[in-house]
């Protein structure tokens, strides 16, 4: 870890102005993820700045019903907030399925989102790395890839994105707040995170000069039929290898919507909505999710380790599709 | 007489448990000292090849950094590598860092920055820019197995495995036959405490060290022998060590590390290496193992071959038993055993819990199994079918055997009899639940100790041994064998073990330190009894006078006349009426070589598992163990019992989720941290049922110990691995079995 | 080799901060850079906290701030100004072992300690959470906390021990 000068912002336009201008500066809330980096000399900050006095600790309804997260919410107050956990269930599941207490009483909303990969080589300095160091190579491709992606993938950057409350928050159409230099702006979950392709340094849309100040939460629930299934190598404290978070309303016994974010597959929460549209007024059977699965997964490519990933997706997609249907309230 | 101090055999509290809850045990990177600096390792990030060039200029120009120590400023240290030679080691040439440019392995240590504050020196070693030229590096196993060899020379425990019989011959006639290959990836030990040493340096030369080891013995020499200095100037403390599993039966890096630095700088340092230098050290190498049973439609064994094949490194050869528990275990005439090793570009691996016995009987435990299935019994019955009550690579009748017992006590604990032997007959929903079992089997050893003890006058008894405790209860029982053979309240005794001043005990490993160091211990009580009873004949119109040592119990802090118990003596009185401030001794205790030659000597288990495998997405939960285990008399069932459940959770733990990952790209262990090398967290271990069975054993030393390190460990992983089978009917014989492994 | 930023000047960067652990106020001088664990560790020299990953991967280093459970590696002590910190040293009141120290003696629920005082100080963050109603709440709760003795099944008792005794 290098050295680094250290203040506290007062306020979000004094943060945005502090970083606004200073490329090696960052924000720090959490750091949970950040001062890991830094310690595996990942990641150089020449200043941090702490935002976390500044006041987005609530989480409150909007005027129109939505439900306003503050990006300096702890994850584990978020996942155990009351009308989180009633109407928002899925995303409480996704956040209690992720890291362990210790961290989620630390991480924060808006440093889940802005979580980097777990990819071995983009944390090993030994190795080259395009995530890292842009134009090095990619490690992973050649190498051990098990927790690799398989979809969006490009021949820079086959990482994924580790985080499970961002697969939730796309289930969801969440839309990230983010305040900058030219003001605010609201950027839809689905546009907030990138593939790889010939930047994989860069994982997402935010601004350098832009702070993350909550997500808002649309006013439909969906919190009867909901699932986040996330598996594993073990039990509890471990990353995806596939996860899935599935909501879906039935009417008049056929599918009247569903919708189905992958996490551990690809750079971001990955999404296929021609294929929900396909699952629309048709029987939600094993066969449909099955079929439906199919489409979703068939671009995807494997490199290897991470080779059982289509058909582990696959069953997984079914699986969560079905426990949603069957959840018993 | 109430003897109140009967503690052999109690579940007794951890006497050093209250320093554990409270934060007062120290471990080696918990000590401080004025003026103390830190040192950071900077690692090799090729496998294979040679330094170029090293600068050190800019983590030089911080202030606060004292020095980078690489190849090119070392200098001086012994010349021959016989120095360089411990307890552990096994033969070859020992490793040396930083006294050459070469790279060996990746991850070698290749420089030490020692600064002010542990954040400076972790800055400067960022700073320290190494040019390499790499040459092509070899880290595959199953690559390279046409380039196996036998061992050379020998270390300390291992067998040479033997051949009996006509395995071709028999193997042939056989009715019912299975050859499988099973394979094994490298496992790292992982303890939760990273190594650690922290060396106080002293105006006059001299030096402590508190080290992470298992032995301060081992620790005491190396750094004698490595640095030229005199035993007087090296004390060496390890009153507490934070797991290590083997990991520390070497002198790891950090130890060297932190010494040169100390007596370089003349300067106290603490080294500390980061969770990833852990896995640039020794580890359970990677093995390929085929077997061979042969045998009748009844069940009987005719023949069994067993060969195996283990990574090493370039300069030393590492060598544990693996074949060898297939000519013992089982009753059978025809055995074939061979163990070869590959040279790679790895550090040498390390004794790893039951190093050997985890790998090979998997192998044996498992090929057992597949061929019950192929018999159509049931894989118990086969077991029972083959006892032997003799361990047949030796000839020679167990000491004591009660595994049979274990079996049916087991078996009958877990419900096997309701086993139906069908796979995937358990189904329920997308569940599939499976039982299967298997043997355990390790060796019961005696390994050199000796003890002091000290009797004072306050009624209090210290006693001592150069031994450690692990996390195994060392502390505790040999207070426990002290308190009883003395007769005295357990908060009257205290145990001191990890400072090389005291008397001679040899590494802390093999399950054998209860056994060896228990009887040292035990010795030098008796031999405080025979003094006080002497020193009692002393005392004017003493009672005691015309009694020998058998007529005399000593209990509740007094001696008795076992006839007449109104007659007795507080013990602190002797002394007190004698005159005398203490009475100390030290026990040398020597095996009955000649009685323990005719006997084999061992432990042994019988462990059933139940599985629940989700069919869907392959995942497993081990939901139900249940493991007897036969190992002499139990000195403590609480620790005992620990112990044993800790083996059962490093059993489902190789199972299921352990592997060190080369990288031939890099010759690298890749996933080298706790969030991507997985270790069973506390959700994944469930029920877990621990038997002690009786068995009674006079050979073994005089306490009836025979050890519960490691034997709690062996056969798990194969039981696992027999349960997925039964309950979806894959045989994986690649550990760890993941998910993947099952869709 | 990655660019690293140019040195930052150790005086420059200094903080004064006060952390209360244990009901002590300690007043440090401290750079940014020094995580709350070392802090606790070599600054203050209460070395009950543990390092085992430096990475927020095991738990070893849990303390309590403000009453919650974090691991003390993975944040800055200059972040931690003014919070109320306890460490393992501080779960004891008067010489009294908190009962889940008492339970964790009584039940075995360790070996070599090494992981201990973070089990514990994670245990009392579970218990002040109150979210652990069944024995695999307690299993789910406390797996943030590697064990590689493999005293889970102990670990689990103990705590359910004291949590059915509230």
């Amino acid at each position: 870890m290098n050295n680094f000068t250290y203040s506290q912002a007062t306020g979000i336009d004094n943060a945005v102005n502090e970083i606004t201008g200073h490329e090696k500066s960052m924000f720090i809330a959490g750091g949970t993820n950040l001062i890991d980096l830094m310690k595996e000399n990942v990641l150089h900050p020449d200043h941090l700045i702490d935002i976390n006095g500044l006041h987005l600790t609530s989480i409150e309804f909007l005027d129109d019903g939505r439900l306003f997260l503050g990006a300096l919410v702890t994850n584990a107050d978020t996942a155990w907030h009351p009308e989180v956990e009633k109407k928002y269930p899925l995303l409480a599941e996704a956040i209690l399925a992720g890291a362990s207490p210790q961290l989620r009483n630390m991480a924060t909303n808006g440093g889940n989102l802005m979580q980097r990969t777990r990819c071995y080589y983009f944390y090993d300095t030994s190795t080259p790395c395009n995530k890292r160091t842009p134009g090095s190579g990619c490690s992973a491709i050649n190498g051990y890839n098990r927790i690799h992606a398989i979809l969006g993938t490009s021949q820079h950057c086959i990482a994924v994105h580790p985080s499970d409350m961002c697969v939730a928050l796309r289930a969801i159409n969440a839309v990230v707040q983010v305040k900058g230099k030219a003001g605010e702006r609201l950027i839809p979950i689905e546009h907030f995170h990138r593939l790889p392709a010939y930047t994989p340094q860069i994982d997402n849309n935010l601004a350098h000069d832009e702070l993350i100040t909550g997500i808002i939460l649309p006013r439909e629930h969906f919190n009867t039929h909901y699932k986040y299934l996330k598996v594993r190598d073990r039990a509890s404290y471990a990353f995806a290898l596939v996860s899935v978070a599935v909501v879906l309303r039935l009417k008049e016994g056929v599918i009247d919507e569903i919708r189905i974010a992958l996490g551990g597959v690809a750079h971001k929460p990955w999404r296929d909505e021609g294929v929900e549209n396909w699952l629309k007024d048709k029987p939600a059977t094993d066969e449909n999710f099955a079929e439906a699965a199919d489409m979703i997964l068939q671009e995807a490519k494997t490199f290897g380790a991470n080779d059982f990933k289509p058909a582990l997706a696959k069953r997984a997609i079914v699986r969560a599709c079905r426990e949603a249907l069957n959840r018993e309230i | 007489m109430n003897n109140e101090t009967s503690y052999i055999g109690q579940p007794v509290n951890r006497v050093d448990g209250y320093a554990k809850v409270t934060g007062d045990a120290k471990y080696a990177a918990d000590y401080n000292a004025g003026g103390l600096c830190y040192g950071v390792v900077v690692s090799a990030g090729i496998a294979r090849g040679r330094i170029v060039r090293i600068d050190a200029s800019a983590a030089l120009q911080l202030e606060g950094v004292f020095q980078v120590f690489t190849h090119e400023n070392v200098s001086g240290l012994a010349w021959f590598n016989m120095s360089y030679k411990d307890m552990d080691a096994p033969p070859g040439k020992h490793f040396r860092y930083l006294q050459t440019d070469m790279v060996t392995y990746s991850q070698q240590p290749v420089a030490l920055v020692v600064a002010e504050t542990f954040e400076l020196a972790r800055y400067a070693a960022t700073l320290v820019n190494i040019t390499y030229a790499a040459d092509a590096h070899t880290t595959s196993l199953t690559g390279n197995l046409d380039k196996a060899r036998p061992p050379k020379g020998k270390k300390t425990g291992f067998k040479k495995p033997a051949n009996r019989g006509h395995f071709e011959k028999a193997f042939k006639a056989a009715q019912v036959t299975t050859d499988v290959t099973y394979y094994q990836g490298a496992e790292h030990h992982n303890p939760m405490e990273m190594h650690a040493t922290t060396v106080l340096y002293y105006k006059n030369g001299s030096i402590t060290v508190y080290d992470k080891t298992q032995g301060v013995l081992n620790t005491q020499s190396y750094v004698k022998s490595v640095f030229g200095l005199s035993g007087k100037k090296v004390k060496v403390l390890s009153p507490f060590v934070g797991g290590a599993f083997g990991s520390a039966l070497r002198p790891q890096y950090q130890l060297f590390m932190a010494v040169l630095a100390a007596l370089e700088l003349k300067r106290s340092v603490k080294v500390m290496l980061t969770r990833q230098q852990m896995f640039s050290f020794g580890f359970r190498p990677i093995t390929q193992q085929s077997l061979s049973l042969g045998a009748l439609e009844d069940g009987s064994l005719q023949a069994i071959s067993h060969k195996a094949i283990s990574g090493t490194s370039q300069f030393e050869d590492y060598v544990e038993n693996i074949v060898n528990w297939s000519g013992m275990l089982y009753h059978c005439k025809n055995v074939q055993q061979d163990y070869k090793l590959v040279s790679l570009d790895t550090y040498t691996p390390l004794d790893m819990r039951a190093p050997g016995a985890v790998t090979g009987v998997f192998g044996l435990e498992c090929a057992m199994d597949e061929l019950a299935y192929k018999l159509h019994m049931d894989p118990l019955e086969l077991r029972r079918i083959n006892y032997s009550v003799e361990d047949g690579s030796m000839k020679k009748p167990y000491s004591s055997k009660a595994l049979m017992d274990c079996y049916e006590q087991a078996a009958a604990r877990f419900g096997w009899s309701k086993r139906n032997p069908r796979p995937g007959s358990m189904k329920n929903g997308h569940l599939l639940t499976g039982w299967g079992m298997a043997t355990g089997m390790w060796d019961a050893m005696t390994v050199p100790a000796r003890a002091k003890a000290t009797f004072t006058a306050d009624g209090k008894l210290t006693v001592g041994s150069a031994t450690a405790d692990i996390g195994t209860g060392t502390y505790t029982i040999m207070t426990q064998i002290a308190a009883e053979t003395l007769g005295l309240p357990i908060d009257h005794v205290t145990f001191q073990l990890g400072d090389a001043s005291l008397p001679f005990a040899y590494l802390e490993g093999g399950s054998a330190t209860a056994a060896s160091v228990g009887t040292a211990v035990q010795q030098a009580c008796l031999q405080i009894r025979e003094r006080l009873l002497s020193l009692a004949k002393d005392i004017p119109d003493s009672p005691f006078r015309e009694l020998s040592i058998e007529q005399i119990t000593f209990a509740d802090g007094k001696m008795y006349m076992s006839e007449t118990p109104a007659n007795f003596i507080h013990l602190k009185d002797i002394l007190t009426l004698t005159a005398t401030d203490a009475v100390n001794v030290t026990s040398t205790p020597l095996p009955n070589i000649f009685k323990q030659m005719k006997y084999a000597k061992n432990t042994h288990s019988a462990v059933f598992v139940e599985v629940q495998v989700d069919e869907e997405l392959g995942s497993v939960k081990v939901s139900r163990v249940v493991s007897a285990v036969a190992a002499g008399r139990i000195l403590n069932p609480k620790t005992a019992r620990s112990q044993i459940v800790g083996g059962i959770v490093w059993g489902i733990s190789g199972a299921l989720y352990e592997e060190s990952v080369m990288d031939h790209q890099f010759g690298r262990f890749i996933n080298h941290n706790y969030a991507e090398y997985h270790i069973p967290v506390n959700l994944d271990i469930n029920d877990i049922e621990v038997i002690f069975v009786e068995e009674n054993d006079d050979v073994v030393n005089p306490l009836g110990v025979k050890g519960v390190g490691e034997i709690g460990q062996v056969g798990v992983a194969a039981a696992v691995a027999n349960a997925i089978y039964h309950a979806t009917g894959k045989r994986i014989r690649d550990l760890p079995i993941t998910l993947d492994k099952l869709l | 080799m990655d660019q690293v930023a140019a040195p930052v000047l150790v005086d420059q960067a200094t903080h004064t901060i006060t952390l209360t652990i244990n009901k002590i106020p300690y007043e440090l001088k401290i750079q940014p850079w020094v995580t709350l664990l070392d802090a606790i560790r070599e600054y203050v020299q209460l070395t009950g906290t543990k390092k085992g990953c430096d990475q927020g991967q095991c738990g070893a280093c849990t303390v309590l701030v403000n009453g919650k459970r974090i691991n003390s590696c993975l944040t800055l002590a200059v972040m931690k100004d003014g919070a109320d910190i306890t460490t393992i040293e501080g779960v004891a009141e008067d010489g009294i072992l908190h009962p889940l120290q008492q339970a964790f003696i009584d039940h075995d629920a360790f070996q070599c300690g090494y992981c201990t005082p973070g089990q514990i100080c994670s245990a009392i963050g579970l218990l002040n959470e109150g979210k652990a109603r069944t024995k695999e709440d307690i299993q789910e709760l406390m797996s943030g906390n590697l064990c590689r003795c493999g005293a889970y099944t102990n670990i689990v008792a103990a705590v359910q021990q004291v949590k059915d005794k509230l």
